[in-house]
């Protein structure tokens, strides 16, 4: 049997019900949402289930959207189901004042950096981490910079004087 | 190392000779080992808890490289992140280019003609080839064997002079467009490239008989930082080291992108992921790019008369227009202005696109909102990723074979810090 995003679905709906919402395709991958609370039981499960079987995780960061009030920071997991050769993409969304989402160092060894490189950048909280410090940035750094409060300076901007580069 | 009641300590009581607070019942040696330091080939510090020889415990600290590139890419236009992309892993540039490129096509959702996708295989296998050949050599001069490296650096050097003929630089290369090449390869660049064909294999079997079966090369690096597959795994390991470990896991064949379909190539995989099959699974993949480069080589060749001239797709909206036109038509012109200049809206998306890098899974996730920009792009590092597992890897092993163990993962710190 041929593993599809149908059967993937449909399996997850089976499983948690109303928990997982927005199935979309972008560009043939799988992608929903799920609620942050729920982000390791989902994961278990993907991990665990016979059919499933995502046992490796490709690659995990987060996305920051302003204007979504109450759900600023996405954080974003791509799974790999590497004997059926299939990947999915599943979210979590949480607010920016009470960033805490369950880590998933335990299953996955290699979230422990990835996880680390997130909080460095957007400030996600993982409850559980047995590190969580900044990773690629100084540690006294104060603030998250991929955040979109941070924006690069304008280079058409107009109000500098700058003599050695005439602007 | 004091014991607690030794003559030496004893001296030191009647003297008065005081050492910092807890220096007597420490039992092990803190080394620094970088973040310059001659044997770790880039910037980032390892620090080891030695007992005596021993490693009880490894911390790696990485980002002393760190540039900020996804911070970076969310103003800047297409083709301004090209250049972001070389500086990930500088050993194999060409292939981070174009990932990055067949990502852009991907989201715009572009056909590109068959000969573009065979001239690029070419080039990706020629970085490949050059990506593991200096791993491999690294290697050798880490066991003490420093003749192999400087042999094959001159083919190092003959791969840099085919970038040099096709794009004009050598190892921050920005090879390539959206939908192709800048210009169609010359003969130059085609009678380097069989110059290479022909006396390649040669070189490599030497440089396989000065180590394969070398004695100390063994001695030094068998059981080695070993690894399960199941550990690599989970660890995220991908590309040489994971099929080292016995995963026959390769982006190339699992999501073939630029019709690597078309080839007839194997994947080698050894079984103990230590450093020597490490080493051994490289050595395969040369020769497998090899055979790829040849196949590669052929199919190019058969294409004739139009065919045999294309080197890009017909894009305008994307492809950069030649110097010629653009001084002598004016729609070339307003292309060319509203590409330098970063006018081109992307359409809105979301794709996560990977390739098969020199060291592992290369991918791009990139969310476009409609704007001229990326909203956000993640590239995921296959070194950042598999450095976590050091740790594991060196635990009780000599201090000598944390080096071997660091060149013999491949680690770049270029994309290690992103």
């Amino acid at each position: 049997m041929v593993l599809t995003n149908e059967i993937i679905g449909q399996r997850l709906i089976d499983k948690f019900g109303n928990d997982v919402t927005g199935f979309e395709e972008p560009y043939g991958m799988l992608t929903f949402e799920t609620p942050k609370q729920n982000n390791l039981k989902l994961l278990q499960f993907l991990f665990d289930d016979e059919v499933l079987r995502f046992r490796f995780l490709t690659d995990l960061q987060a996305v920051h959207y302003p204007s979504k009030v109450g759900r600023e920071l996405a954080i974003v997991y791509h799974l790999h189901n590497l004997t059926d050769n299939i990947r999915i993409r599943f979210k979590i969304f949480t607010d920016i004042n009470d960033p805490g989402v369950y880590t998933a160092t335990k299953l996955f060894a290699c979230a422990n950096w990835m996880e680390r490189e997130t909080y460095d950048f957007f400030g996600v909280n993982f409850i559980g981490h047995p590190n969580l410090k900044r990773i690629l940035n100084v540690e006294e750094m104060d603030y998250f910079p991929m955040r979109k409060e941070f924006p690069l300076e304008d280079q058409t901007r107009m109000d500098k004087d700058d003599e050695m580069f005439g602007r | 190392m004091l014991i607690a009641d030794s003559p030496t300590l004893k001296y030191m009581i009647e003297n008065h000779i005081k050492l910092p607070e807890g220096s007597i019942e420490k039992q092990t040696t803190t080394l620094n080992l970088g973040p310059t330091h001659p044997a770790t080939h880039g910037v980032f510090q390892n620090i080891l808890e030695l007992d005596g020889e021993k490693i009880v415990s490894a911390e790696q600290t990485v980002g002393y490289i760190h540039r900020a590139f996804e911070k970076l890419a969310e103003r800047r236009p297409l083709y301004q992140i090209t250049p972001l992309t070389d500086r990930l892993n500088y050993c194999s540039s060409p292939i981070n280019n174009m990932g990055w490129h067949i990502t852009c096509e991907k989201l715009l959702k572009l056909e590109l003609p068959k000969r573009v996708d065979y001239l690029r295989v070419i080039i990706m296998e020629l970085a490949r080839i050059s990506d593991h050949l200096i791993c491999n050599s690294i290697v050798g001069v880490d066991t003490g064997a420093y003749t192999g490296f400087l042999y094959v650096m001159q083919y190092r050097e003959l791969i840099y002079e085919i970038y040099e003929e096709v794009c004009g630089s050598r190892l921050t290369t920005n090879i390539g467009r959206i939908g192709g090449f800048e210009r169609n390869f010359t003969n130059k660049a085609f009678e380097k490239l069989e110059q290479f064909l022909k006396e390649y294999p040669a070189v490599l079997r030497e440089f396989e008989k000065m180590f394969s079966r070398n004695r100390i090369f063994m001695e030094r690096t068998m059981g080695v930082g070993p690894i399960t597959a199941e550990r690599a795994m989970n660890y995220g390991f991908t590309g040489p080291n994971l099929r080292a470990a016995g995963v026959d896991y390769d982006v190339r064949v699992h999501t073939p992108y630029s019709s690597y379909q078309d080839f007839d190539f194997s994947i080698p995989v050894g079984n103990t992921g230590d450093c020597y099959d490490r080493y051994l699974v490289r050595d395969e993949e040369m020769w497998q790019s090899l055979s790829i480069i040849e196949q590669a080589y052929q199919k190019v060749q058969e294409f004739k008369g139009a065919e045999s001239d294309v080197f890009h797709a017909n894009v305008p909206e994307y492809y950069l227009p030649e110097k010629e036109d653009v001084y002598t038509k004016m729609e070339a012109l307003i292309w060319h202005f509203k590409i330098v200049m970063g006018e081109i809206d992307i359409p809105p998306g979301e794709i996560y696109v990977s390739v098969e890098g020199g060291n592992g899974e290369l991918g791009f996730y990139l969310i476009s909102d409609g704007g001229r920009t990326p909203y956000r792009l993640h590239f995921r590092r296959p070194c950042f990723i598999y450095y976590q597992a050091y740790e594991e890897l060196v635990k009780g092993g000599m201090l000598s074979d944390a080096m071997i163990v660091m060149s013999s993962l491949n680690l770049i710190a270029g994309e290690m810090d992103g």
